[in-house]
C-alpha cells in the first residue's frame, strides 16, 4: 500500500509526579472531534494524563479508546473519575459523560489555562471546522463564530494537500518556507478546487514547496477573514492541530500583525482540557 | 456575549447575531419567524450560568441563507420580523 502522508501520529502522556490517590478531585474531559479525539484527566485541577487519537467512524468507541489510552499505565480506571464532560462534534457520543458542553466554551476555558488569563482571542483550527472565539480573563466566551460549512482552513484540507504532494503532514509547515519568494495564494474557499489548482501548478513546473506555501497562505487568508468579523485583541492564540503547522501560524500572525503566544501544553488538548476544567467546576457545584 | 449563528461560504457571510447582554430570553422572536428557526434555550456557551437566551436552532445553522430568504426580498426596505419583535434590539443579521 502506498504511504499515507496525511497520517499524523497518535500519542498519550502521563504525569510522573502526581499521586492521584491522595483524595484530590479527579475529573475528565473527552473531546470527540470530526478527525481526532482527545481525553484529558485532571487530578485536583492539575494535568495528570491525556491522549490524542483518530476518531474514525465509531465515535462512542473512540471516546472509550482515547480515555483508556490516557489512563494506560496510571493505575487509574474510569471508576476513579468523579465527573466527565464530553465536548466536540461527537459530544453526545461519549457514553460515560455526566454532561456535554459545546467545544466553543471548552476551548476558551482550556486556552485560559494553557496560555494564561491574558488570552483574549482564540482561533481553534480543528480537523473539519474553524472557530474564532473572544473571551475574558476568566476564559468566559464573549464573542464567537464558527465555520463548519467549508473545509478550507481546516486540518482535513491540510491532510489532502500532504497526500497530494507526498509530504509528511508534520513537515508541511517547515517546507512552506523553503521558497525563493512567497507565491500568491491558491483558491481559498474550497479544498477540492484548491487541490485542482495545485495539480495544475505542479504540471506547470512549480516546486512542491511553492505549492505548499501557496496553500498555507490561502488557509491563513481564509481564517483571517473569519477573525475579522469578531475582531482580534491580544493576546492571540491558535489551538487545534493546525497550531502545530508553522507555515500557517506564521502567515496568520503576519496577516493580522499580532504574534501568537506559545505554550508548553499540547495545542490539540485545549477542548478536552477545558471540558475537564468544567467537569471540576460542575462537580464542586454539585450540578 | 455576542453569538454569531451561521456561516461564511463562497457567496458571502450569513450570520444571525444575538447579543446575550441584551437578550433576556423572553421568546418574543420565536413565534414571529415564518421559518421557525429560532428557539429559547440555556446558554450553551456558558455552562455555569443559568440564564436563557434566544438562539438559532442547531439544524438551521448551516442553511440560514435559505431559511431567511423569504423575509429578505430585494429592493424592499422593511424590518425583519425577528428584529422587529425584539424590544431590546438584541438580534441583528450580517447580510
Amino acid at each position: 500500500m502506498a504511504k499515507e502522508f496525511w497520517r499524523w501520529k497518535e500519542y498519550n502522556w502521563k504525569s510522573e509526579n502526581i499521586n492521584w490517590n491522595n483524595g484530590a478531585i479527579i475529573t475528565g474531559g473527552v473531546d470527540v472531534g470530526s478527525v481526532s479525539s482527545q481525553a484529558v484527566v485532571l487530578v485536583g485541577g492539575e494535568l495528570f494524563a491525556y491522549s490524542s487519537m483518530r476518531t474514525g467512524s465509531d465515535s462512542p468507541m473512540s471516546a472509550v479508546n482515547s480515555m483508556n489510552w490516557a489512563l494506560e499505565g496510571t493505575g487509574m480506571t474510569l471508576e476513579n473519575i468523579k465527573y466527565v464532560v464530553g465536548t466536540g462534534y461527537g459530544r453526545v457520543n461519549v457514553p460515560f459523560a455526566n454532561k456535554t458542553i459545546t467545544e466553543i466554551a471548552c476551548h476558551a476555558r482550556g486556552a485560559n489555562l494553557m496560555y494564561g488569563n491574558s488570552v483574549r482571542t482564540i482561533l481553534d483550527m480543528g480537523g473539519q471546522d474553524c472557530k474564532a472565539i473572544r473571551c475574558d480573563e476568566k476564559g468566559k466566551v464573549t464573542n464567537f463564530l464558527m465555520n463548519d460549512k467549508c473545509a478550507a482552513g481546516t486540518g482535513r484540507g491540510m491532510e489532502v494537500f500532504a497526500d497530494l504532494l507526498s509530504v509528511p503532514i508534520e513537515d508541511v509547515g517547515e517546507l512552506s518556507f523553503y521558497v525563493e519568494e512567497e507565491p500568491p495564494p491558491v483558491s481559498s474557499t474550497c479544498v477540492v478546487f484548491a487541490k485542482t489548482e495545485a495539480t495544475g501548478l505542479l504540471r506547470e513546473g512549480w516546486h512542491k514547496n511553492k505549492v505548499i506555501a501557496a496553500y498555507c497562505s490561502a488557509m491563513a487568508h481564509r481564517v483571517v477573514s473569519l477573525l475579522e468579523r469578531i475582531g482580534v485583541e491580544d493576546d492571540f492564540v491558535i489551538t487545534g492541530g493546525i497550531a502545530k503547522n508553522v507555515g500557517v501560524v506564521r502567515r496568520i500572525a503576519k496577516e493580522i500583525g499580532i504574534k501568537t503566544l506559545e505554550t508548553e501544553y499540547d495545542s490539540q488538548i485545549a477542548g478536552a482540557l477545558g471540558a475537564a476544567l468544567f467537569a471540576r467546576s460542575l462537580a464542586e457545584k454539585g450540578k | 456575549m455576542i453569538a454569531n449563528f451561521g456561516y461564511k461560504d463562497g457567496s458571502g457571510d450569513f450570520y444571525i447575531i444575538i447579543d446575550t447582554d441584551k437578550c433576556n430570553g423572553c421568546g418574543d422572536c420565536v413565534p414571529v419567524c415564518p421559518a421557525g428557526i429560532l428557539e429559547v434555550r440555556d446558554n450553551e456557551y456558558d455552562p455555569m450560568a443559568d440564564d436563557l437566551m434566544a438562539a438559532v436552532k442547531e439544524e438551521f445553522r448551516k442553511k440560514i441563507k435559505y431559511s431567511c430568504s423569504p423575509c429578505k426580498p430585494d429592493n424592499i426596505d422593511y424590518t425583519l420580523p425577528c428584529v422587529k419583535a425584539c424590544q431590546f434590539d438584541a438580534i441583528t443579521h450580517s447580510w
